[in-house]
């Protein structure tokens, strides 16, 4: 068992609730669950200090499994009530976890404002590309065309990119992750830990039930290796199964090459996780005609907006009286006797 | 800076001076004119010149409205007396039009015979016509019937300041002074607190601060020298409790309380809001406060803004957020939340006109059903209602008591009138204002989430970072004591009860209901919030008129005073004077199954005194 912090013996048992787990059998929500739970012993901090918060919808059952402080909100909602706790709370840690329709339909505008102002939240985001808690209505990262019970015909909906909206947003951590590939989400997630400010992570889920093998070439053996480009800061964008493909850029444009006499590996794209511009580009890279890139795709830094609110309050405190007897006592006094 | 009632600017008087024991007058111009700011201003001199007061700002509907037409006309009324008062007053004393569309919308409430100043000068083809006159009233007989004084408030304004270069725009914002000036001599107020004011408002500007005490003075001995006034007006201080007092807004008065209350319960006070009128001045004010430890958030939307107040809670904060009319329907689903979790949450609604968008800027009280009934379910929450201005303060401070107290939501319904109203505020002695117990749970013995107090079925109050009470609150239904989720249909009624029991029992912390008049007899006034001042006013009417009238005031609409259906069976009628439809007369009608009738009116305006004072008569005719 790995022990960070000093004299915190916390184990991944000590995370986990009496509360039986819900989710259907197979769904990748497990699998999430296991790495969140191994991952926070090694965070170094006391369970009471941990918070988790979500919405509504399949993902958002994650606090009641966690034995940490936590709180099932409504839906869409959880990036607000997390802005106050943080804003009022800033030494807890704090984490959301959310889904693609509470995060991005009903919980969109929240999400996008708390990118913005930086709040140092913790955002996991689970992208099955489905409803599933309503049973299999599509969602809005659905791809367009997506047959379901409330399209029959086709969604008409063109989907959102969570990693692109989470960019323009000017979240200054945003990464992507898998359910199934539990080192690399570990990875992730500490490193979303240790990101002063708002991280997002979208993590690829497979709903088994309503969306089986969404991300299926993602997470085979047999094709994840050319499916998958692992974004690694200061490294050049290689994969494939045989470690012999690359992404360069031509002409503005990321392109696929094979690695060869004529090509090497210091012609590629080398990974820059400060660079916004890369990072959207990156963000566009899809199947079938490019591999889908998982990792940090940026990671900057920003004061975050607790911080100032902390600081603004500190200086006032300084610069100001804080009687409340001269607050009371402000414009024109007179007395009656 | 406090000050004793003072003597007024000029010592020397010549003119002779008529005594008055209560003076309504109305500042109404263009919303370029500097008609708030010239009522304001007016409102601070009467309250050091020792009157009770109240005011009535009445703000144009649309913020940029072309000059001189009749939608930006922007009013301010003030009344002010030697004796206690309840309103700003129905009809006016005195009337100033700063140009023609201003005397449109506003002459038709001034008394006859009364005073009407007005700037000749804008009396010109274009305003007129704008304000929609085929010929002049100033010179076409039309106004016979008031006391007109048609002075060049412009011109005079302009000489004035002819040796300074200020650019004519400039020189032309000055005039509100110069009738704020006028009317200062005319009425006998003080005018050192305006000359203060202005030098401190334009403090970064020292030549407009001495351009507009320069104006404000001339207007002040114009009133003296020209030959137009026979005679100035005093209004002798009233006899109030004695006590240092300030003005005060009702936005203010709720701002400041919010900060007291969580002072006195030593957590810091955490507002989650969006800009929105009549509520707006709350946010800007809590936000001038962050060495109270008070923390702002101006957030996306309602809803992240009573998110975020609801996160706040559940770290221990004093968490309010603020909001009017169309804002609650955004907030419904997380006041359910909170009602669901059981957490201390204060929601303030700024009523004004709806529905929907409605009328921003005007006054209503129809939220009470939706305050009472507007969320999915079975979904109890306490509601409170200012009676006054000043009343907001400590409508704040019992909201927040009782919202810690019994881990709930709890809704004020203020409204456009209690917020930008102004009334003389008694200072309060802070010692003395009863301390607000906040407790957290740190022991972990026999800890459960949803484990209650025998007597107020309040749940402990746990916050993140307590060691050994990790736990898990949310919006699904849970098991009674265990807090664990629980769809059980026997555990869902127990917990719908409860829920409905532990508001219910609040009405514990209500005194026995106050009947102002006699405790029995032929007419009972019952009201809500704002309409408090106008229904006193009435009702002391047909007192002095020998009449066995009596009013009840409802501070809290939910849970209702427990001896409320037994004092209102004791009047033979009940009448129920409201700015809505008829909303609290429904509650009382099916609560107590007594005959209370309404009187409504919506019209963006308070109830003048006078209209529910006719509508006592007829039932006590009937
Ligand atoms: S419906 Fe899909 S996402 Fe939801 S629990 Fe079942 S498998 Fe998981």
């Amino acid at each position: 068992m790995s022990v960070a912090g000093g004299a915190l013996k916390l184990s991944r048992k000590d995370f986990v609730t009496d509360q039986d787990v819900r989710w259907c059998p197979g769904c990748g929500d497990y699998a999430i669950l296991a790495q969140v739970q191994k991952v926070m012993p090694e965070l170094g901090i006391p369970r009471e200090n941990i918070v988790f918060i979500s919405g509504i919808g399949c993902s958002s059952r994650f606090p009641y499994y966690m034995n940490t402080y936590g709180f099932h909100s409504i839906h869409g909602r959880a990036p607000a009530i997390a802005s106050g706790l943080k804003m009022t709370r800033p030494e807890l840690s704090v984490w959301v976890v959310t889904g693609d329709g509470d995060g991005l339909s009903i919980g969109g505008n929240h999400l996008i404002h708390i990118l913005r102002r930086n709040v140092d939240v913790k955002i996991l985001l689970f992208n099955n590309r489905i409803y599933g808690l309503t049973k299999g209505q599509y969602s809005p990262t659905s791809e367009q065309g997506k047959i379901t019970k409330s399209t029959p015909y086709g969604s008409a909906d063109y989907p959102f990119n969570p990693i692109a909206v989470a960019l323009g947003a000017q979240a200054t951590f945003v990464a992507r992750s898998i359910d199934v590939e539990a080192k690399h989400l570990q990875e992730t997630l500490l490193r979303a830990y240790h990101h002063k400010g708002t991280a997002f992570i979208e993590i690829l889920q497979n709903c088994n039930i309503f969306n089986d093998g969404a991300f299926a070439p993602l997470t085979d053996k047999e094709t994840k290796n050319d499916a998958q480009l692992v974004l690694e800061h200061g490294k050049p964008l290689v994969f494939g199964k045989d470690r012999n493909k690359g992404i360069q850029l031509r002409d503005g444009k990321l392109q696929v090459v094979e690695l060869d006499s004529e090509v090497t590996q210091e012609q590629l794209l080398v990974h820059d996780e400060t660079d916004i511009g890369l990072a959207f580009l990156l963000s566009q890279l899809a199947a079938p005609e490019f591999p889908t890139p998982v990792g940090v795709f940026r990671a900057v830094t920003r004061p975050t907006y607790e911080d100032i609110v902390q600081g603004q309050i500190q200086e006032a405190k300084k610069r100001r009286p804080t009687d409340l007897e001269t607050l009371l006592r402000q414009g024109d006094l007179w007395t009656v006797s | 800076m406090s000050v004793t009632p003072a003597e007024p600017a000029v010592q020397q008087q010549s003119k002779p001076r008529v005594e008055r024991d209560q003076v309504v007058i109305r500042f109404a111009g263009d919303s370029g004119d500097g008609m708030q700011v010239a009522g304001m201003q007016f409102t601070n001199e009467s309250a050091i010149a020792g009157n009770d007061l109240s005011t009535l700002p009445d703000f144009p509907a649309e913020i940029r409205a072309p000059a001189g037409t009749l939608a930006g006309v922007s009013g301010f009324q003030v009344n002010f007396a030697s004796h206690e008062i309840f309103t700003p007053g129905d009809d006016l004393d005195a009337l100033v039009a700063m140009n023609p569309a201003a005397l449109r919308m506003n002459l038709g409430d001034l008394k006859p015979n009364g005073i009407l100043i007005v700037d000749r000068e804008q009396f010109n083809e274009l305003n007129l016509r704008k304000a929609g006159y085929d010929s002049n009233p100033l010179t076409d007989g039309s106004l016979a019937k008031y006391q007109l004084y048609p002075i060049d408030i412009t011109k005079l304004t302009a000489l004035t300041l002819r040796d300074t270069n200020l650019p004519a725009r400039t020189v032309n914002r000055c005039k509100n002074f110069f009738a704020l000036g006028l009317v200062s001599w005319l009425f006998q107020r003080p005018i050192e607190p305006t000359q203060k004011w202005i030098a401190s408002r334009f403090q970064k500007r020292p030549e407009l601060a001495e351009a507009n005490q320069r104006v404000l003075q001339a207007g002040y001995h114009f009133g003296e020298t020209s030959e137009l006034f026979a005679s100035s007006f005093e209004v002798k201080p009233a006899r109030l409790a004695p006590g240092t007092y300030r003005n005060i807004t009702g936005n203010s008065a709720l701002a400041l309380g919010l900060v007291v209350a969580a002072h006195k319960a030593d957590r810091p006070l955490f507002l989650g809001s969006y800009p929105i009128t009549p509520a707006s001045d709350i946010l800007h004010e809590l936000a001038a406060l962050k060495e109270f430890d008070v923390y702002t958030f101006q957030a996306e939307d309602e809803i992240a803004g009573i998110g975020a107040a609801l996160g706040a809670a559940f770290g221990g904060a004093i968490a309010v957020t603020t909001t009017s009319g169309p804002g609650m329907c955004l907030k419904a689903e997380t006041i359910n939340l909170a009602v669901s979790v059981e957490l201390p949450l204060v929601i303030c609604d700024i009523q004004r006109g709806g529905p929907s968008t409605g009328l921003p800027t005007k006054t209503e009280q129809a939220d009470l059903l939706m305050a009472l009934y507007g969320r999915n379910s079975e979904s109890p929450v306490v509601v409170l209602a200012p009676a006054t201005p000043a009343d907001c303060f400590s409508i704040a401070l019992e909201a927040v008591s009782i919202a810690v107290k019994y881990m709930t939501p709890v809704i004020i319904l203020s409204d456009g009138y209690l917020a930008n109203g102004a009334e003389p505020w008694r200072l309060p002695n802070l010692e003395e204002l009863p301390e607000i117990r906040v407790e957290f749970r740190t022991d972990p013995t026999g800890y459960y989430p949803y484990l209650r107090d025998p007597v107020t079925f309040s749940r402990p109050w746990v916050i993140p970072g307590t060691p050994g009470l990790e736990h898990r609150i949310g919006g699904l239904e849970k098991e009674h004591v265990t807090g664990n989720v629980s769809y059980a249909p026997v555990n869902h009624e127990q917990m719908v009860r409860v829920r409905a029991r532990k508001i219910a029992g609040i009405a514990r912390e209500i005194p026995p209901t106050r009947v102002q008049g006699p405790s029995e007899g032929d007419v009972v006034v019952l009201g809500w919030g704002s309409t408090y001042g106008p229904i006193e006013a009435a009702v002391r009417k047909a007192q002095a008129g020998g009449k066995a009238v009596a009013h009840v005031h409802l501070r809290h609409l939910n849970p209702l005073p427990s001896d409320l259906g037994e004092v209102l069976r004791r009047f033979r009628k009940v009448l129920v004077p409201e700015m809505n439809l008829g909303q609290l007369v429904k509650v009382i009608r099916s609560e107590y199954l007594v005959d209370a009738v309404g009187l409504n009116k919506i019209q963006g305006l308070p109830f003048k005194e006078a209209e529910i004072l006719r509508r006592i008569e007829q039932m006590l005719e009937g």
